[in-house]
């Protein structure tokens, strides 16, 4: 078998007494989406804060395409390759939705340690960060003021940051989360896109998309992953019905 | 692709524009200021604007990290006291030449703001604010206890210093244009700064540290090369300082002194660099006009700095927005 | 050598003292508000400016004193309720700014109403006199009476915060803030005492040690950096490491001043020793700090910050 292309072996992770990722293995393989569920409080923040690298874990390993990562910082992990949006929208407030998807373009392209040169006149800054945005649906709004934006238009400005950085995994942590129906459809439509040439690991609590979008899912219940495989293993899982999903998706 | 701007690569962010024309009307009005002071036939007109000028160039400095880098440094009075101090140390060796003055001022102060900012930054908040502070006060007493160089009395400058030989700036008209020069010139370069890719990093950096570290930039080495580039700023504006007031004291950088030079950015508006130099005229003047009045100004100047954070954050730039009708 | 060591020594923790009870209300401010508080040191010299004003009033050390507690505690709440609470929401910046204009306000004021000249105020006779210590050493009462008194309000401090419901609270808010909130408790109200015990302890301090230093206006401002300097070494929120951070310090300080230029004798010949020393002895402190900081960013007993 292929080595994934992202790992993490018997992660824990500890606030005070309360173990919010307990003995946690997960493997991502390349190409897939596979989903990670689990009821409010099961740590799944926590854990794409660990895989991301904005929480160290207390003990375990986490390893990109074989390579031990556990120590390396966010910053370091996204050059080679990770992506995250996060729960709570976070954004540059102040910048336009165009500068704020240049400004990821600029860190994979060259120095920014320029002292001269606007980089707001940087053509190639602005064209790769032009079709970011028109790949999320944003284009026509590139040059508003990011901050005053609706919310959903501030998670698709955070995918197409994420995509700027131009990943080959990307970490959504619910991305969904707070938007209605066109806007969610939308959502799902251009994740089934980016299926098809980016890893992809969603945490989700809309079950409808989870199960329309996943490979694979994992369901997380105290920190603990108590069941993964296909969408259908999962529905069929007792554990699992019995733990999370209840009547939900019968 | 369905781009509806043409060419999304030509756009210009039109915010700048203001500020820069206000600048430039500031600027031209303190070219003018020796022609008024020649019909007021008031040669300290011209010592007053000075001290504005170099107030100005140090608040710019400060303002270039705490308003574009979010890191409120309450120890910038110990660069103003580097800066001054080049000058003092090295005349009483015999050097006198500005240039050497200002290359000495700048790499001291690159020094001590490259180890002094590398500890703070580790930090943020109210953290920073006090280690700063804290390192400001350490400049303060190692000037204080430099007994050969006039320690706590500080020193009477012979003479100021002197460019290629001349001494040129022995004239208070060329003294004050000089400053101006400087003034002008390093805010050329600020604005060119914030405006590039290094000043993106760190306005974004302000806006949101995590968002920057998510798209794969670490703030530290970009905060702490803003950190010592403001620090050398402010030791140039030292370097005037001393041979506008010809006398160096450990006074120069009191953390009074720190707390004037935050005052100046924020009663300006933080962030936009010409705010800080109309703060730097608003304090200087009103400080002035209120020791005209009574010798225990200090008092005013506090209830009015207590009613501006009360009743006008934001400053003068925010005033200004109030009064057009734009968000503040 | 070694009686001076010890009597430098305990100079040092009386000191420390002071500065622990300057440091503990300033701490909990910062760590629970959130709030930048420069003001603080002026607190202190009020305290000692109305300890002196009410002992000559009264011709009466303890009644002097408590009447400086009472009024200093009124001084407090009358800022709080003026201007503090008015910023507790606002940018660190915004605080700075403001507190800092009070710090000019006050320091002025009381140059008006006391002048410029420095007060002094009597050392009461029941603490004046020395104690033996070791052999021949004397130490003054009074100055074990500063250690004693610092070192009863720290146990105090320690009780309340350990052991009581209202300390609990303390403790829950310095390092989860919005937790306190969600309990259901008056928020504004446990900012008002926090600041009230602050203002009083930061009172007492300056009114405590007005009979043995001179009472004039600079006085908040070289005590107050220094309590800046032990909350950060101790960590922000934490009285623990206030209490430590400022015996540290006040030691550190005190022993650098008498013995750095001694023990530079040792390497150097007693000119630049001298020197070397009278320059270095004020910035021990900091030099510690930074080296606090270097290895713990967020103090001894910090939460983290980054």
């Amino acid at each position: 078998m292929s080595v994934p292309l992202l790992s993490a072996r018997n992660l824990h992770k500890a606030y005070g007494a309360l173990q919010v990722t307990d003995d946690l293995s997960l493997e991502i393989i390349e190409g897939e989406l596979q989903a990670i569920i689990g009821p409010n409080g099961a740590g799944k923040t926590t854990l794409i804060a660990q895989l991301s690298g904005q929480l160290r874990p207390d003990s375990g390993q986490i390893a990109y395409e074989g390579r031990d990562i556990t120590r390396l910082k966010m910053h370091e992990r996204v050059r080679l390759g990770m992506a995250r949006s996060f729960q709570i929208t976070s954004i540059l407030p102040g910048f336009t939705m165009l500068e704020n998807v240049a400004m990821a373009v600029q860190a994979r392209s060259g120095s920014s340690f320029r002292f001269f040169g606007s980089a707001a006149r940087e053509r190639a800054l602005n064209e790769a960060a032009m079709a970011a945005l028109a790949e999320v649906g944003l284009e026509d709004r590139a040059h508003r003021i990011a901050g005053p934006m609706s919310h959903g238009e501030h998670r698709q400005l955070e995918i197409a940051i994420a995509l700027a950085t131009k990943p080959r995994l990307l970490l959504l942590d619910e991305p969904l989360a707070g938007t209605g129906g066109e806007e969610a459809e939308h959502l799902v439509a251009l994740f089934r896109r980016l299926k098809s040439r980016l890893t992809l690991v969603l945490i989700e609590h809309d079950m409808q998309a989870v199960f329309a979008l996943a490979d694979r899912i994992s369901v997380l219940v105290y920190g603990r992953i108590i069941a993964s495989g296909s969408p259908d293993e999962i529905r069929r899982d007792p554990a699992v019905r019995a733990a999370y999903l209840g009547e939900e998706v019968a | 692709m369905r781009v509806k701007n043409a060419d999304p690569a030509a756009i210009v962010p039109p915010r700048v524009a203001v500020r820069t024309w206000v600048a430039i009307a500031l600027f031209t009005a303190f070219a003018l200021v020796p022609v008024l002071a020649g019909w007021l036939d008031d040669p300290f007109l011209l010592v007053t604007a000075t001290r504005i000028v170099v107030f100005a160039l140090a608040a710019m400095a400060l303002d270039l990290i705490l308003g574009y880098g979010a890191m409120v440094s309450f120890g910038h009075a110990a660069y103003l006291g580097i800066g001054a101090y080049a000058v003092a140390i090295l005349s009483s060796y015999g050097i006198t030449d500005l240039g050497l003055h200002l290359l000495a001022a700048l790499v001291v102060s690159a020094i001590f703001a490259a180890i002094t900012g590398g500890i703070s930054l580790r930090t943020r908040g109210v953290y920073f604010i006090m280690i700063t502070l804290a390192f400001g006060q350490m400049a303060y007493f190692f000037f204080v206890s430099l007994s050969g160089f006039g320690g706590d009395d500080g020193l009477t400058l012979r003479q100021r210093s002197t460019v290629f030989g001349q001494p040129l700036l022995e004239n208070d008209l060329a003294l004050f244009y000089i400053a101006l020069g400087f003034l002008v010139a390093l805010f050329g370069f600020s604005a060119a700064l914030v405006r590039s890719r290094f000043g993106r990093v760190l306005t974004g950096t302000r806006e949101n540290r995590i968002r920057m570290q998510a798209i794969g930039f670490s703030p530290f080495p970009y905060q702490l090369t803003a950190f010592v580039i403001s620090g050398c700023m402010t030791s140039v504006a030292g370097v005037l300082l001393a041979n506008q007031s010809e006398f160096v004291s450990p006074a120069f950088m009191n953390w009074h002194r720190s707390g004037e030079l935050i005052v100046m950015v924020v009663l300006g508006g933080i962030g936009n660099l010409t705010g800080a130099i109309g703060g730097a005229i608003i304090a200087l003047l009103l400080e002035d006009w209120l020791a005209v009045l009574t010798q225990h100004w200090r008092l005013f100047f506090g209830l009015f700095l207590v009613l501006v954070v009360l009743y006008a954050p934001g400053g003068m730039t925010g005033l200004i927005r109030r009064i057009m009708g734009r968000a503040p | 050598m070694t009686s001076l060591f010890l009597l430098q020594l305990l100079n040092g923790v009386q000191f420390g003292v002071l500065l622990f009870l300057i440091a503990a209300g300033l701490t909990l401010v910062f760590g629970i508000m959130d709030f930048v508080n420069l003001a603080h040191g002026v607190l202190y010299m009020v305290g000692a400016y109305l300890m002196a004003a009410f002992t000559m009033i009264t011709g009466s050390f303890a009644a002097g004193l408590l009447l400086a507690l009472a009024a200093t505690l009124v001084f407090g709440l009358a800022l709080e309720f003026l201007v503090f609470r008015r910023l507790y929401e606002r940018s660190h910046l915004d605080q700075v700014l403001a507190t800092f204009g009070l710090v000019m306000i006050v320091n002025e004021g009381v140059k008006i109403l006391w002048g410029t000249a420095p007060l002094t105020v009597p050392m009461p006779t029941l603490l004046s006199g020395s104690i033996p210590l070791a052999g021949p050493l004397q130490y003054p009462v009074y100055r074990v009476a500063i250690i004693a008194a610092g070192l009863v309000t720290a146990l105090g401090l320690w009780l309340v915060i350990n052991h009581t419901r209202i300390g609990m609270l303390l403790r829950a808010g310095a390092s989860h803030r919005s937790t306190v909130s969600a309990l259901g408790v008056n928020v504004s109200r446990l900012f008002t005492l926090v600041f009230a015990v602050g203002a009083m302890l930061a009172g007492f301090a300056g009114a405590i040690i007005s009979p043995i230093l001179s009472v004039d206006t600079g006085m908040g401002e070289s005590v107050l950096i220094l309590a800046f300097v032990v909350i950060v070494i101790g960590g922000i929120g934490s009285i623990r490491g206030a209490f430590l951070g400022a015996l540290l310090v006040g030691v550190v300080d005190t022993l650098g001043r008498s013995f750095g230029p001694i023990l530079l004798r040792t390497i150097m010949d007693p000119a630049a020793a001298s020197q070397t020393g009278r320059t270095l002895a004020p910035m021990v402190v900091y030099i510690l700090m930074a080296a606090i900081l270097f290895a713990r960013p967020a103090g001894l007993f910090g939460r983290n910050t980054s």
